[in-house]
């Protein structure tokens, strides 16, 4: 299944794994940033609204 | 219905929450699509070999390197003109966007620039430009950071962005302007270079179908995670409301 890459295999291969890891990156710390600040902003809205 | 309604903070949240689970699956199916068609469905190209597999990555990666500092020009614009803290925000959020994509256009051009120019880097218009852009996005994103007042904060690094722009569209011209370097001229958005009519080399279909739909997937990817992005800075700007509005009550 894998396609022959022949002499540049490690070139085209190492392209792929560093840009997928850096976009995976970018994802993954946007949603975990997203989550963290969401539950942030209900737990001070609680607190906030609860104290009038 | 304006899009001036989505200035408002709390439509634009409820809005592209509706949208953002359709964006982020489509642009997975046709960045997922499109590699596996490029990496195991197409053959090696004459002279860059296996190379040419690069182009589905390297593309559309610069690609969104220079229209991402273009949106936040006109987000900028937008914020300085008619203050609307959406736009600053979202100019703020597609920052770290810009800069992965750019990271990702040196770095995959570096690691196809040494088998095929036998070295890593040149001091070649384009490149030397992209790496210019690079430090903007750098300095862009630390300027944010560093001042404590948004308004002030957003009036700054709009400025910045103005400046910016000039290097953005030094990389997108670099190789028209001076006909010389190691980077190729434009070979895919050029109508000529499509439908085959100019005598200039152009992509083969057998690559340019599974980039078209690489390309696409990267802007969907790019629009979903400056939706969401956007929505978290939204929120990270009224956590410090409440709490400026707690100290106050105390």
């Amino acid at each position: 299944m894998m396609p022959d890459l022949g002499k540049y295999a490690d070139t085209v291969l190492s392209a792929y794994v560093a840009s997928i890891a850096l976009l995976a990156l970018l994802v993954l710390v946007s949603v975990m940033r997203g989550r963290r600040v969401r539950d942030e902003m209900k737990k001070i809205e609680k607190r906030v609204m609860g104290n009038g | 219905m304006s899009i001036w309604e989505y200035a408002n903070p709390k439509k634009f949240i409820t809005s592209t929450e509706r949208v953002l689970p359709a964006l982020w699956a489509a642009s997975a199916l046709c960045i997922g699509v499109g590699l596996i068609w490029g990496f195991f469905f197409t053959g090696d190209e004459a002279r860059q070999g296996a190379t040419v597999k690069i182009i589905y990555l390297h593309v559309p990666a610069a690609m969104l390197a220079i229209n991402t500092w273009v949106m936040m020009l006109v987000t900028s614009l937008v914020w300085l003109v008619r203050r609307h803290h959406v736009s600053a925000l979202a100019a703020r959020a597609a920052a770290p966007v810009g800069m992965v994509m750019t990271l990702i256009a040196l770095a995959t051009g570096a690691i196809w620039g040494q088998p095929m120019w036998g070295t890593w880097w040149a001091w070649d218009p384009r490149l030397t430009s992209f790496l210019i852009l690079f430090l903007f996005y750098l300095g862009y994103i630390a300027l944010w950071e560093a001042i404590e007042d948004p308004d002030t904060a957003a009036d700054l690094t709009s400025f910045l962005c103005l400046v910016g722009s000039v290097f953005a569209l030094l990389s997108r011209y670099a190789v028209n302007f001076w006909n010389q370097g190691l980077h190729q001229g434009a070979s895919i958005f050029r109508a000529e270079a499509v439908i085959g009519t100019d005598t200039e080399e152009k992509v083969s279909n057998i690559f340019f179908y599974p980039l078209m739909l690489c390309i696409v997937g990267f802007v969907l990817l790019f629009v979903a995670l400056v939706l969401y992005r956007t929505g978290t800075e939204i929120r990270a700007r009224r956590i410090k409301a409440l709490m400026a509005r707690e100290r106050v009550a105390a």
